[in-house]
């Protein structure tokens, strides 16, 4: 079975830091894959690198089998791959309908003006933003905004959601109702590969790890699996002994 | 289709656009026309550039450009080659908005204030060059002989006729304007003007939007620089391609409201109106510039959003109505 | 073969002075971001500034001074009045602004002295090689054009101020989380760059005769110098102005004059396009791989 998406072998350097060396993992359908690791890995680098944000300088992308290394962003979305931003980037003077109409009319498949209405209400309902939808996106709580860059990125109607630390700057009871969301998209079909600093969320909502770190793959597997690799713990410590001892100790 | 048709906007275009041809024609009255002649050009350069300002969120500084390239390619068919009017503002508005379109896909790889600069810059240096190339006379420019006027009934009848030629040109406009702000690509444009890297990621082609759209905003004012130099009888560089009517359409769009539909057309209009005061008043003669100027600048500090801003802050219900 | 050697060195010489301007107008856009459209405006300020206290009877290089102080003063001024509050904004908010300052200042411009030539007159001895002359006004450009590039950098780098100035350059937020009071900084900065506009508009009406649209072609020249050194590189501009001298010097023997500006904004369009960071930038960051 093809894979979804496939990284091979991906390289990024910048001047003189080497920002992502030799990554490679792939997604399969419908799958939650979680991209964790400490500040400075090269987590978000990597997602501009696979959807076409940056080109890479070694490596390949590909999705459903297609090679799309180096295509511009658009023609990714196109493809069925779309992403949301650690920092929210909404169309802030456009309302919040408008910019979900831009992502369904831009997506995966040419929808008419009309079309894409329908499609952005839908997904508006999906995610709690009906009441907002004649308000400028700019006027909306981080958490409004996180939840429109999520419909903006869905309205797309993609295959794969790459998701960028999108529980950041949310109470816990938002984040408990996030995580419900990210679920049920999985369910609607969707594969998602997330970057995410909550521990718990992502422990709890991936079916594997990928673990990051100086622009390398430290790890992967199971939740379980990398959670009690001694390189891991290491890493988010910076103590070798230390985690041996955390390690021993479990 | 028919949720445009009822929308009150478009049935505003139409009305000013039938105010524009029936009024002057109550009693024959050519200094109206004249004067309406002026407001249309103003109204068609505003409403043009409003597509890269307000839409697409790029400051073209050198838009005059497309108005004296198409009065020069229009001229010099007539004069060269007898070409008949229209046909020959036709294909200056053709050609000079295929060029638009291969440049554009060039300097609009430049963001923001690079781009601007990048169109002075176009300006003068299009400028020179014609300053230099004799097929174009050079400096000395090229003069129209009175016989151009006898296909179009004489120079009374022409000058009639050009004038409901440049008004359809600034229908057509807005018209223009209208439905690429209501349409997908007006949705992408804007899109590129909030934020283009969100734009991109979103699926938005930006590449080949801007270069659509400048080329756009280049057709209709070359035709309109056709027309109006035809009209003038005279074409050189220093008029085709003065930096002063690049700038003043800016300020007609500021003022009026950038980004809106009716905002560019009625700074246009009371911009000229303004400026055509300001130039019969002899003591102010000179200070049409610094008086464009001073509005510029108090309306980016103080009111960026033109007078349409202001009326949709104050009763938002406009915002539907007037566009 | 000689005749082009001189030509060269002078263009070299003059194109000193192009630098100095495109140091006034790389300062403002490095420290806060701001293009100055009203560049042209001031180095045309500078120019009647030297002209009329020339005519009160002050020797021309003795008005270079007066002339800085007078610039620097009428520069904090348009902070004040149009930047001020354009800082933060969108970049097409602040190129309006000093866009319409532009214009009010040409309008007024050529209100009171119409599209007359101006001349200052200054004569130096020059120094003669070979049968040719180098013109002793140009020498005497390129000097003070050295002394007064000399000094900026002493101010830049050795006082508190001008570190004051490259650290809000650098990062404005930390600069104000360091007790740097950012917007007296900013009107500092901005008042040094017009002081420069407006020095090298002097030492430009001691060269040649002007008028006051003189300054779209000068304004060009430090658009071009400026992204042919880099944004926000002082040192860059003064190369890239030299650069462009050399570039003049080279063409002028061969072609008409009206010819460069096309030349000029060519050479402009295509820098901006394929090297983004200046040409002095691309070369620097391609030694470093």
């Amino acid at each position: 079975m093809t894979a979804l998406l496939e990284v091979q072998g991906l390289g990024k350097r910048f001047g003189g830091l080497q920002a992502i060396a030799d990554l490679t993992l792939s997604i399969a359908e419908r799958e939650i894959v979680g991209l964790i690791g400490p500040n400075g890995a090269g987590k978000s680098t990597a997602f501009d690198l696979i959807n076409g944000v940056r080109a890479p300088d070694r490596g390949r992308v590909m999705l459903r089998g297609e090679d799309i290394t180096g295509m511009a962003p658009y023609a990714v979305v196109r493809r069925g791959m779309a992403r949301t931003h650690q920092i929210v980037q909404p169309l802030a003077t456009m309302s919040v309908l408008e910019n979900c109409i831009v992502g369904a009319c831009f997506g995966r498949d040419d929808l008419s003006l009309r079309h894409a209405e329908d499609v952005a209400r839908e997904v508006a309902g999906f995610l709690g933003l009906t009441e907002r939808l004649g308000e400028p996106a700019g006027q909306l709580t981080i958490a409004g905004k996180k939840r429109l860059e999520l419909a903006r990125a869905l309205c797309a109607r993609p295959s794969l959601l790459l998701l960028d630390e999108v529980l950041a700057g949310l109470n816990p009871t938002e984040v408990q109702r996030m995580i419900g969301v990210i679920r049920e998209i999985r369910d609607r079909g969707v594969a998602i590969l997330m970057i995410e600093h909550l521990m718990q969320a992502i422990m709890g909502l991936s079916d594997r790890i990928v673990v990051l770190s100086s622009g390398r793959m430290l790890a992967e597997g199971t939740p379980a699996k990398v959670a009690a690799n001694p390189a891991v713990i290491e890493a988010y410590l910076g103590d070798a002994s230390l985690a041996a001892k955390l390690h021993a100790r479990q | 289709m028919i949720r445009a048709l009822r929308r009150p906007t478009l049935w505003l275009i139409v009305a000013v656009t039938l105010a524009f041809v029936l009024l002057p024609l109550r009693g024959n009255d050519v200094a109206l026309r004249e004067g309406l002649l002026l407001a249309a050009v103003y109204v068609i350069l505003a409403t043009n550039l409003n597509l890269m300002i307000g839409y697409a969120g790029y400051v073209n500084f050198g838009n005059v450009v497309f108005f004296g390239l198409g009065g020069y390619t229009c001229v010099w068919l007539v004069n060269s080659h007898a070409w008949p009017l229209v046909a020959a503002a036709l294909l200056a508005g053709a050609l000079v908005s295929l060029v638009a379109f291969l440049f554009g896909l060039g300097i609009l790889k430049l963001r923001g204030a690079y781009f601007a600069l990048a169109t002075i810059g176009v300006n003068e240096g299009v400028k020179a060059f014609v300053a230099n190339f004799a097929p174009w006379g050079g400096s000395a420019g090229i003069y129209l002989s009175i016989e151009a006027y006898q296909p179009l009934g004489g120079p009374a009848r022409g000058l009639w006729i050009i004038y409901f030629l440049m008004v359809l040109v600034m229908g057509l406009s807005l018209l223009a304007s209208y439905g690429i702000k209501n349409a997908k690509f007006g949705l992408g444009l804007r899109a590129i003007g909030q934020n283009e890297d969100a734009a991109m990621v979103l699926g938005v082609p930006t590449r080949r939007y801007k270069a659509l759209i400048y080329s756009a905003s280049a057709f209709l004012p070359a035709v309109a620089g056709a027309l109006f130099f035809f009209k003038s009888a005279f074409i050189a560089p220093d008029d085709a391609f003065d930096l002063a009517l690049s700038t003043e359409a800016i300020v007609a769009v500021m003022l009026g409201g950038q980004g809106t539909l009716v905002g560019p057309a009625v700074g246009a209009v009371f911009y000229e109106e303004l400026r055509s005061t300001l130039l019969t008043a002899q003591a102010f003669s000179h200070f049409q510039l610094v008086i464009a100027g001073a509005l510029l600048l108090l309306i980016v500090q103080f009111v960026p959003g033109g007078l349409m801003g202001w009326i949709y802050r104050r009763w938002p219900r406009m915002r539907r109505i007037l566009e | 073969m000689l005749g082009i050697l001189v030509s060269i060195v002078d263009g070299v010489l003059v194109g000193s002075v192009y630098g100095l301007a495109a140091m006034g107008l790389t300062l403002i856009w490095g420290v806060m971001d701001v293009i100055n459209l009203s560049h042209g405006a001031m180095i045309v300020a500078g120019m009647f500034g030297l002209f009329y206290l020339v005519t009160l009877g002050l020797p021309a290089y003795a008005a270079l001074i007066p002339v800085l102080a007078a610039g620097f003063a009428v520069g904090v001024g348009l902070y004040w009045m149009s930047v001020h509050r354009m800082i933060g904004r969108p970049p097409l908010m602040s190129l309006l602004a000093t866009f319409a300052v532009n214009m009010v200042l040409i309008g007024l411009g050529t209100a009171l002295w119409g599209t007359v030539l101006f001349n200052v007159p200054v004569s130096l001895p020059g120094v003669a090689w070979k049968g040719y002359t180098f013109t002793g006004t140009h020498i005497m450009a390129a000097v003070a054009t050295s002394v007064i590039a000399g000094l900026l950098y002493l101010f830049l780098y050795r006082t508190r101020l001008g570190k004051a100035i490259r650290a809000v350059a650098g990062n404005r937020e930390a600069a104000e989380l360091n007790g740097i009071p950012t917007t007296q900084v900013l009107a500092l900065a901005f008042g040094l760059g017009i002081a420069l506009a407006c020095i090298s508009g002097a030492l430009i009406a001691t060269l040649f005769p002007f008028t006051v649209l003189s300054g779209t072609a000068y304004q060009l020249k430090s658009f071009v110098v400026t992204v042919l050194g880099g944004l926000g590189n002082p040192a860059g501009a003064l190369l890239g102005g030299i650069a462009l001298g050399l570039l003049e010097g080279l063409l002028t023997p061969f072609m008409p004059v009206s010819w460069t500006t096309v030349i000029e904004f060519g050479v402009f369009v295509i820098v901006l396009i394929a090297f983004p960071r200046g040409l002095f930038g691309f070369l620097r960051h391609a030694r470093s791989r």
